[in-house]
């Protein structure tokens, strides 16, 4: 069992946390304005890093992202933050 | 290469065991191959044997960082089936198994095929609607899938779970009378032997570090024992493809997860068919040691690190327990992890990516084994003449921009 905290309600178990979305992506705007290959990129595209990574995480029970710095092999955590704007 | 048979077994008895011979060549890289295969697992090792084969290459190498059959091939639970739903998965998977039966014999191998059939069994009216959906699907479809009633599925299963307080009383299911189980490791062994014997390099414990790109095309790898050259090359490296290809700059749709698989203290036959319950996603067939070999959904800690965690223990192991509970009485002997390589659809990515004379063959996701014939021929197809074989264009990476995805987990409803 992995402890993740969550920079709102501390330390929970695993078993509360989603993986939502690897940091850093930005939906292309305006719509009209966006090709085929950058929406699917958008979409589907994944850099799924070995090591070191930077993801949005949701804490389903309080329903707050935020982001995760780990290690996606040693399933270290290295730090936890809320999303930039977001007072915890 | 010594022919394997009857009579080469009694022979080599009666001189004490000692003419045999390893089954491939240990073979040291040469500097340059018109193919090289990144990956040396079953679609690696079946990729290079149907390049020999099917389109008579022979300066061809398989380049594998660990041993053969070491990821993915030798950590699954060995299941075999093609009961899918969209026309072209299906297309794709039982060109697999229409290969895997015929595959011992091709490779003069005993790859243990056992057609045992397997049920895919539902516990409400609801599932039993999507059941016959995907039974439908598969006799359009031309591959072997019947909707099974309660008494026959129960017959199939005798032990499971028929109890008044039974959670998820099995009203029924999808039965598949082809599917079955093979002996993982001796389908690796058997590509490996194989594919030696037509002139293939099998290099182990050689890692590739980069792809060797010049003028905009790829025209070999960087590995630790060296610069190797080839007229093309194709990955077939599970959830290690999509880091060699970032090279080309080409990002593509895969996530990588652990997926867990157990394995019980060996006993009397009790289970002769594969079962998977989609109450609890937990599937489970009997090994022949007798082992209870059973898995069920990933873990859902995105991870590059090949070990499970204890909460989808938990759940897969109290899913098994739900459904047989007479399983209770047996000790957990083993259990592990691999990474797995899962796309958005659920559906591999086979095809041309990033740069010309540059294929992958990735994305089987939790899947793969029961695909690597089928994973093979396609992959050498693309490798040998360049363009697609009509059961793999449907796969190309051009179906995420295109949004024409081939979605299984939706379709079939069924684990991956």
């Amino acid at each position: 069992m992995q402890i993740f905290t969550c920079p709102f309600c501390g330390p929970r178990d695993e078993r509360e946390f989603h993986f939502a979305v690897e940091a850093g992506k930005r939906r292309p705007e305006p719509a009209a304005g966006v090709s085929d290959a950058a929406w699917a990129d958008y979409l589907y595209a994944v850099e799924a890093p070995k090591g070191a990574a930077r993801e949005v995480w949701l804490h389903l029970t309080c329903g707050e992202y935020f982001l995760m710095t780990r290690n996606t092999v040693t399933r270290d955590v290295v730090g936890v933050e809320a999303l930039p704007g977001r007072q915890t | 290469m010594k022919r394997y048979s009857a009579l080469t077994l009694g022979i080599e008895g009666l001189r004490r065991h000692r003419g045999w011979r390893p089954a491939w060549r240990k073979a040291t890289p040469q500097h340059e191959y018109d193919a090289i295969v990144v990956g040396g697992g079953g679609h690696g090792l079946a990729t290079a044997y149907y390049l020999a084969k099917n389109h008579g290459m022979k300066r061809v190498a398989v380049l594998e960082k660990g041993w053969i059959g070491g990821g993915n091939t030798g950590r699954n639970t060995t299941v075999i089936r093609s009961n899918y739903f969209h026309p072209e998965s299906v297309a794709l998977y039982d060109l697999a198994l229409r290969l895997y039966e015929g595959l011992s014999k091709a490779l003069n191998y005993n790859v243990m095929l056992s057609q045992r059939g397997m049920l895919i069994a539902a516990h409400t009216p609801m599932q039993m609607e999507i059941c016959t959906r995907i039974a439908n699907a598969m006799q359009l479809n031309g591959v072997d899938g019947a909707l099974m009633g309660r008494d026959e599925a129960l017959a199939r299963v005798p032990l499971v779970n028929q109890s008044d307080t039974a959670r998820y009383r099995c009203q029924g299911g999808i039965w598949q009378g082809r599917a079955g189980v093979a002996r993982h490791d001796a389908v690796a062994w058997g590509y490996a032997r194989a594919a030696s014997d037509m002139g293939v390099d099998i290099v182990e414990n050689c890692s590739v570090r980069a792809l060797l790109i010049e003028n905009g095309a790829c025209v070999g790898v960087e590995t630790d024992q060296g610069t190797i050259r080839a007229g093309c090359v194709g990955l077939a490296a599970a959830g290690a493809t999509p880091g060699l290809a970032a090279q080309t700059g080409a990002v593509l749709p895969i996530h990588t997860y652990a997926l867990q698989a157990f394995v019980s203290e060996p006993v009397k036959p009790c289970l002769d068919t594969v079962l998977l319950y989609l109450g609890t996603g937990t599937y489970v067939s009997q090994s022949d040691k007798g082992e209870l070999v059973f898995g069920g959904a990933l873990d859902r800690v995105p991870t590059h690190g090949q070990r499970g965690n204890l909460p989808t223990q938990e759940v897969v192991t109290s899913g098994l327990l739900e459904m047989f509970p007479a399983f209770a009485q047996l000790r957990l002997l083993r259990q592990w992890a691999g990474v797995v390589d899962v796309v958005p659809d659920s559906s591999p990515v086979i095809g041309p990516v990033g740069v010309p004379g540059l294929f992958v063959n990735c994305g089987w996701g939790t899947g793969g084994f029961k695909a690597i014939p089928a994973g093979g021929w396609l992959l050498a197809h693309l490798l040998a003449t360049g363009g697609h074989h009509e059961i793999s264009a449907p796969f190309d990476l051009s179906r995420f921009a295109a949004g024409r995805l081939i979605d299984e987990a939706a379709g079939s409803g069924i684990a991956h």
